[in-house]
């Protein structure tokens, strides 16, 4: 089957900042060049490494987000690589770049330059803060653009400084974001001719995923805080409200919803929890589909007696034995997964979601998750693995360019590529 | 950038919105932002769930008093439509004989039940665009159990991750992978559009919250494919930064977050916080010696933040080159000279909650900053929409505007 976007051609100049864009487009069929510097793209330094061998061709965080890239090396400091870069212009679609707001501009490959090269092309640059406004020089990293969304406050334990998800996302985000403003431009450009500058600041496309606090200062005048293991909630019964309780081991997400689903799942956990002798009366004597987890059917002890219960029962089982009967129960209730319960969960094997991508210069074959995006009528997988370092540089430059073995090695020698 | 023209880039798509909850109401709304017309469809007996959710305007509860409502459905027209009445399917027939795209998250199988799967669909509009954007996916042993954003936070491995080494985990706040398959969603509808153009056929997609949500993971998960090692929580530390944390400041309960990468960076803040000799201490004045004392350094530099106000260090160390942001509570998003500039907020005009700011779910967009001026379907006012029972939906042809984003509960649903 035929990629959805298989017609176009991406140069993606990204770091790690914009790699997932790239990816994207890549997954659904675009051919996407990765152009990096002669030295090799400061992400190919980015832990985790294969095995744990640090090493520019073993970072596990280049293979991730930059499979189904094809690879060429390119010094935009020159001034030939600014002529081979204008003429690979001319032959792309779209260019995706993350370098600081004014530096494409200063090489004379901004946005105004390429579209004069090349009409109708779409340039994306993805950037911490954006092209423009008080902060576009400010330095972001991952815990600050987390902290300056607003998601960082309400994170974390109240008794230490708020705390970020271990992995970076910041840029994960920017990325995707990236990728679906860049198909956006696609669709105007079908319609017009016209190509687009994009201008993704990451610090917006997270703003907008930490939406519930936001939405609490915004209708009811109030912050919510962090509170570990509970939601901090505003005008209700009992504004902190358990969501992660410790099992045998690990930890499950739960809540005790109201309506259909309350009625179905809150009886059959009840009737478990009693044949266990871990059910309070107020659990067996509840009208699960009258239930108001905030309601006057509960005095406050019997909340207090409710809650204990509740942990004591999920920390006699096992996170699988608990989501087992989640699922042949319909009780909505999810374990924590680890990296490791990933891998292993039965339901992603059954979805087909892992891929082996032959890595030939590991003499390996490496599980990598499948693009999350299945289309009945196209093809959207990983086609092949990130480039190594100038891998493709002879298939473009001589294949495709008509540079010769010898035009190579001098460009080589000089820098260039 | 800026576009003159004020031509939206998708103002040619026409899309019925079957979706409910959050992501997939974000992910249309993504497309509405950039100019799609779309028709909200509800019934009286099974609201959108979020109507029913906190937050509420002022706290108290209503069916047009929810944040999330408000946030996910700007820019859509709402219909009411009891798919489960017969004569309802004619209309939702019309409906999508008028679409380019269907989008739906129930649960696997609803749509089939109201006789609205992509197999149907596809005979009414044979190339339809359709998207099913569930939990966890079309098939698979778990996929009938329903989920809400903290559960799918949790399967995909993100709450396992935040928080302290030696603590429990952080919940995220909110719904935090709708907002990854959401983007998602509208990125594939986008591939599949640009792939009808070319081709004339359309698409069912299949998209699981649980294997978008994987995607900001993979690094680590190819960690665990290759070395078997597990991702832990680790509070705010990072493997190739320090100092790197958040620190308290003047105030209550303020915070500043601060990333320093380079030997470069190291000696910016210790002229930042007035100790030149800190940079060349033997304790600090290299990379891994300062990883070795992390503990001892994270003290110090929270003594020089207590002294000053989060935006005073923020100032202070970007000034000098340095990575820092206060940790900002919701209310400091509104004072934000950043996202000011930029335009992030629109205040729009409710009937029932009144004025309120929403943002842009596509901040990338080319039209970001011009007008999205829709608002969310009310429930319960005036009618516009009496009965689309000609060739046409008559207000689908006209451009979107507010007024017309109503309905009426009084009328019999259908």
């Amino acid at each position: 089957m035929e990629s959805p976007l298989a017609p176009y051609r991406v140069l993606d100049l990204t770091d790690e900042k914009g790699f997932l864009c790239g990816r994207i487009l890549g997954d659904f069929g675009a051919d996407v060049i990765k152009v990096e510097p002669p030295r090799g793209d400061p992400g190919r330094r980015v832990w985790p490494f294969y095995r744990d061998i640090a090493d520019p061709k073993r970072s596990l965080y280049w293979f991730a987000y930059n499979a189904n890239k094809r690879g060429i090396t390119l010094n935009l400091e020159s001034a030939d690589g600014r002529e081979i870069f204008r003429t690979l212009a001319k032959t792309a679609d779209f260019v995706i770049e993350s370098f600081a707001p004014g530096y494409m501009d200063g090489l004379g490959l901004g946005y105004g330059s390429l579209s004069q090269i090349k009409p109708g092309i779409t340039m994306t640059s993805i950037t911490p803060f954006g092209q423009d406004g008080p902060w576009r020089d400010y330095k972001g990293s991952d815990i600050v653009l987390w902290a300056l969304s607003s998601y960082l406050y309400v994170t974390g334990d109240e008794d230490r400084p708020p705390v970020k998800p271990s992995f970076p996302q910041a840029y994960l985000h920017a990325g995707l974001e990236a990728a679906t403003s860049t198909l956006v431009a696609l669709h105007h450009r079908q319609l017009t001719g016209e190509g687009q500058w994009i201008d993704v600041s990451a610090q917006q496309a997270l703003a907008v995923i930490s939406l519930q606090n936001q939405q609490y200062w915004d209708l009811a005048r109030f912050n919510p805080r962090r509170a570990g293991a509970f939601q901090h909630l505003s005008g209700v019964r009992w504004p902190l409200q358990r969501r992660l309780w410790q099992c045998r081991d690990g930890f499950v997400a739960f809540v005790l919803f109201s309506g259909r689903l309350g009625a179905e799942g809150n009886r059959a956990l009840t009737g478990w929890m009693d044949r266990e002798g871990l059910a309070p009366e107020c659990m067996k004597r509840m009208d699960w589909a009258a239930f108001d987890p905030q309601g006057s059917d509960l005095t406050d002890e019997e909340h207090g007696q409710m809650m204990e219960a509740l942990s004591a029962f999920f920390n006699r089982h096992t996170k699988a034995e608990l989501y087992k009967m989640a699922v042949e129960r319909r009780i909505v209730l999810y374990p924590c997964n680890t990296t490791e319960d990933i891998m292993n969960d039965p339901h992603l094997a059954a979805r087909n979601a892992w891929t082996g991508v032959e890595h030939d210069e590991l003499g390996a074959m490496l599980t990598y998750p499948r693009p999350c995006v299945r289309f009945s009528d196209a093809s959207c997988e990983i086609r092949r693995r990130a480039p190594l370092l100038g891998e493709h540089n002879g298939e473009i430059y001589q294949g495709e360019l008509g540079f010769s073995r010898d035009d190579l090695v001098v460009l080589k020698r000089n820098g260039v590529i | 950038m800026v576009s003159s023209k004020m031509r939206k880039a998708l103002d040619d798509i026409k899309i019925a919105d079957f979706t409910w909850y959050v992501a997939g109401p974000l992910c249309v709304r993504y497309l509405a932002d950039c100019g799609a017309r779309v028709i909200h469809v509800e019934t009286a007996r099974r609201l959108d769930g979020v109507r029913k959710l906190p937050p509420y305007k002022d706290n108290v509860p209503g069916v047009n008093r929810s944040g999330y409502f408000h946030n996910y459905n700007c820019n859509k027209l709402g219909v009411t439509l009891n798919l489960e009445h017969p004569k309802a399917r004619e209309l939702a027939t019309r409906l999508v004989r008028w679409a380019d795209i269907v989008a739906e998250s129930f649960g696997p199988g609803v749509m089939d039940n109201l006789g609205l799967g992509y197999e149907r669909v596809k005979q009414i509009k044979p190339d339809i665009i359709m998207i099913s954007l569930s939990s966890k996916g079309q098939s698979g042993p778990h996929s009938a159990l329903p989920a809400v954003g903290m559960h799918l936070a949790a399967l995909s491995g993100f709450i396992e991750i935040t928080g302290w080494p030696d603590r429990d985990p952080a919940l995220l706040y909110g719904a935090y992978t709708d907002s990854i398959a959401g983007r998602f969603g509208a990125a594939a509808l986008l591939a599949a559009l640009d792939h009808r153009c070319r081709t004339g056929s359309g698409q069912h997609i299949d998209l699981s919250q649980y294997e978008a949500g994987l995607q900001f993971l993979v690094p680590p998960l190819l960690d665990y494919a290759s070395s078997k090692r597990v991702l832990k929580r680790n509070g705010n530390r990072h493997s190739y930064a320090v100092p790197h944390g958040v620190y308290p400041c003047k105030g209550d309960d303020r915070w500043c977050a601060i990333a320093v990468f380079t030997d470069e960076e190291w000696a910016a803040l210790c002229r930042a916080m007035d100790q030149p000799s800190w940079v060349d201490d033997a304790r600090y004045a290299t990379f891994l010696s300062r990883k070795s004392n992390e503990e001892e350094l994270d003290r110090l530099v929270a003594q020089w933040t207590l002294k000053h106000t989060a935006e005073e260090v923020m100032a202070r160390l970007q000034a000098a080159g340095v990575s820092a942001g206060l940790a900002a509570t919701a209310e400091d998003l509104h004072r934000d000279p950043q996202l000011a500039a930029r335009q992030h907020f629109q205040t729009l005009e409710h009937h029932e909650i009144g004025s309120q700011p929403t943002t842009a779910w596509a901040p990338g967009c080319p039209e970001r900053r011009l007008s999205w001026t829709g608002r969310p379907p009310s429930w319960g006012r005036t009618t516009t929409m009496s009965s689309p029972g000609s060739s046409a939906f008559p207000m689908m042809s006209s451009p979107i505007s507010p007024a017309r984003a109503s309905l009426t509960r009084r009328e019999p649903e259908m």
